[in-house]
């Protein structure tokens, strides 16, 4: 019971940090639409990041 | 004499590659053993519970292929695949026999005996029976109480999908490099594979680990990207494959990722993580701590978790789409539940596709940015 409260939450703050960082990153290429590529890597690596601590927190969960 | 060098270097290097991975693949102990196997009460079929076990069965290793299995008219369950062999070191040492000799039964109920030794498979894991037993006893967790473990270096399912994937690297790219002799650009497949190599040299390689030193690594990340853009499209076909999915190969990989740069460390590197300049002494071997953990423990973990359940989720969700069909045919009548499951996996299945890159890419990018982290030189000044 706890942990699936615990996993709502992981999900939680990972879409926040998720749509953080797409919001931003869109907001970016709007500005400044030739660093489009750099912006996506960036974002990309980010993201990752983010999704390996989410998972991480949700497999130690299990 | 130089390329005969470098050959027989290649040929070593991907011949323990493939060895610690394989044997990672078999040996991988999962702890997770509660769920129960009996899906028969009074004759009554429950759906709900065999889609689970199903699934979960899927997600694991197993010793044979089945590509799909029914009950019969009468009763009989049948099953459409083929075995594989079983390679075990028990305590009378190596033992070996075809699977189809556990006639797919999964809950310790079929004993093969081999060597005057018994043998059991429970769970998708094999056990040796003790001397004097003559069936498999289990304690109230449902863990067998007359049993023990055997390494088990077995060709299993996820080990045939890591010899696929090797093989169709093999013959794709010694082709790919043979045809730089006469032309200069690659016609058929090659003219494919070339565009994706020099990605990952542009992309990843270049501007995450330096102009000077990535030509080093190269061979690594190659492989790597490879080899799990290929399990992972693999594990999108029918045939039934989830090798990226089992911890252990992820594991495997990560170690590499860990070796290579703990290996390749810069003066810098180890100067900046052990003792860090520029900082109060009184700081510096706490920060010490944080940097070893982070380099040691943390990243190869995220990488392996990553990777582990990117694919596993997948493969769960796209099943359980899948399912629905059966699971929700009471409800919505059969048309509408077929339809609905269709339109959601097939929806699934496009965005899992682009995952299977994604994760080959991810995974190639932060090993390079690893790489790239441990052997960069600082300028002094």
């Amino acid at each position: 019971m706890y942990n699936l409260i615990g996993a709502g939450l992981i999900v939680i703050g990972g879409g926040i940090g998720l749509g953080q960082i797409g919001g931003k990153a869109m907001e970016g290429i709007a500005r400044q639409p030739e660093a489009a590529g750099k912006i996506q890597t960036a974002m990309i690596i980010i993201g990752a990041l983010l999704e390996g601590l989410a998972f991480g927190a949700l497999i130690l969960g299990k | 004499m130089k390329v005969a060098k470098k050959t027989i270097k290649f040929l070593a290097i991907a011949v323990i590659a493939l060895i610690t991975t394989t044997s990672f693949a078999s040996i991988s102990g999962n702890a997770d053993q509660n769920h129960n196997v009996q899906n028969h009460d009074g004759g009554q079929v429950n759906t709900q519970k065999e889609v689970t076990d199903y699934i979960q069965h899927h997600l694991k290793d197993s010793h044979d292929f089945t590509f799909f299995s029914y009950t019969s008219e009468e009763g009989e369950r049948k099953h459409f695949g083929f075995s594989l062999p079983v390679i075990l070191w028990s305590s009378e040492g190596l033992v070996t026999f075809m699977s189809s000799e556990f006639h797919h039964n999964d809950d310790g109920h079929v004993i093969v005996e081999k060597n005057g030794l018994k043998f059991a498979k429970i769970h998708s894991k094999i056990y040796e029976l003790n001397s004097d037993a003559a069936t498999v006893s289990f304690d109230e967790t449902h863990h067998a109480t007359n049993a023990h473990k055997v390494l088990d270096f077995s060709i299993t399912k996820s080990v045939v999908g890591i010899l696929l994937a090797s093989l169709l690297m093999f013959l794709g790219f010694s082709a790919l490099a043979k045809q730089y002799k006469t032309r200069e650009i690659p016609k058929g497949l090659g003219r494919a594979l070339e565009p994706l190599v020099i990605y990952v040299r542009d992309e990843i390689a270049r501007p995450n680990i330096g102009e000077k030193k990535y030509k080093k690594f190269m061979g690594f990340l190659l492989t790597v990207f490879f080899f799990i853009w290929i399990l992972n499209l693999l594990g999108l076909t029918p045939l039934g494959f989830n090798v990226t999915g089992q911890i252990a190969v992820t594991l495997a990989l990560a170690l590499f990722t860990l070796v290579i740069y703990i290996f390749n460390g810069s003066k810098d590197f180890w100067a900046h993580t052990l003792w860090m300049p520029g900082v109060p002494y009184i700081l510096r071997p706490i920060l010490a701590i944080i940097e070893l953990t982070g380099f040691i423990l943390i990243k190869p973990f995220s990488l392996l978790v990553r990777l582990f359940a990117n694919i596993t989720a997948g493969h769960f969700v796209v099943m359980s789409l899948i399912a629905l069909m059966v699971t929700m045919k009471e409800a919505f009548g059969p048309v509408a539940s077929t339809g609905m499951s269709l339109v959601l996996a097939l929806f699934i299945m496009v965005i899992e596709v682009l995952v299977a890159f994604l994760q080959a890419f991810i995974f190639t990018m932060l090993s390079s940015l690893f790489i790239g982290m441990a052997v960069e030189e600082h300028e002094h000044h």
